[in-house]
């Protein structure tokens, strides 16, 4: 999985009929400081995030692993918000940047 | 499978049902030197990996099958704490 912000939503009528009902969101990735990432992902949200929070994204065939999801055409999935990220060791951090 | 080095946990109280109770780490790939290859990856811990240990995790739809739940999204879990490398070199 990988952490995300979602920064907007996707609307679309004209989609495949598997998908009606579906909430999509844009997805910008960012790494452990919460900076962003240059990566973006339309994915299906199950646990009702909304714009601006951090989440995790689960991508891949995992996304079709929920019971919406399930046999559907999706590839990234949120399936968890973020409250805290916990990195004892500033050094792990500092490796980011560079 | 592939080496990582735990060095840290996500903390969500909002996620999908299924995953409830479960632990995110935070996993950093390295290689069998020891060094830190490419970026850090939340898996789902399923041995009770703690932070600074070297363990090794799967990645894709397989990352379920570990889990004692029949579907859930999760696209990495750590499977094992390495206790130790012998590497030629």
């Amino acid at each position: 999985m990988f952490l995300g912000r979602v920064i907007g939503t996707v609307w679309s009528t004209r989609k495949d009929e598997n998908l009606v009902g579906a909430k999509f969101l844009i997805v910008r990735q960012v790494d452990l400081k919460l900076k962003d990432k240059d990566n973006f992902v339309v994915a299906v949200d199950s646990v009702g995030a909304g714009e601006g929070e951090i989440v995790l994204v689960a991508t891949g065939s995992s996304s079709r692993q929920t019971e919406f999801t399930k046999n559907k055409p999706v590839d990234a999935v949120i399936m968890a918000i973020v409250d805290k990220l916990d990195v004892p060791l500033k050094k792990n951090l500092q490796e980011q940047e560079s | 499978m592939f080496l990582g080095r735990v060095i840290g946990n996500v903390w969500a109280t909002q996620k999908y049902d299924a995953l409830h109770s479960f632990k995110l780490m935070i996993v950093q790939p390295i290689n069998g030197g020891n060094e830190n290859i490419g970026d850090p990856i939340i898996a789902v811990d399923t041995v009770g990996a703690g932070s600074g240990e070297v363990v090794y995790y799967i990645t894709a739809s397989e990352a379920v099958i570990p889990l004692p739940v029949e579907m859930a999204p999760v696209d990495a879990s750590i499977v094992g704490i390495v206790d130790s490398i012998n590497l030629k070199s």
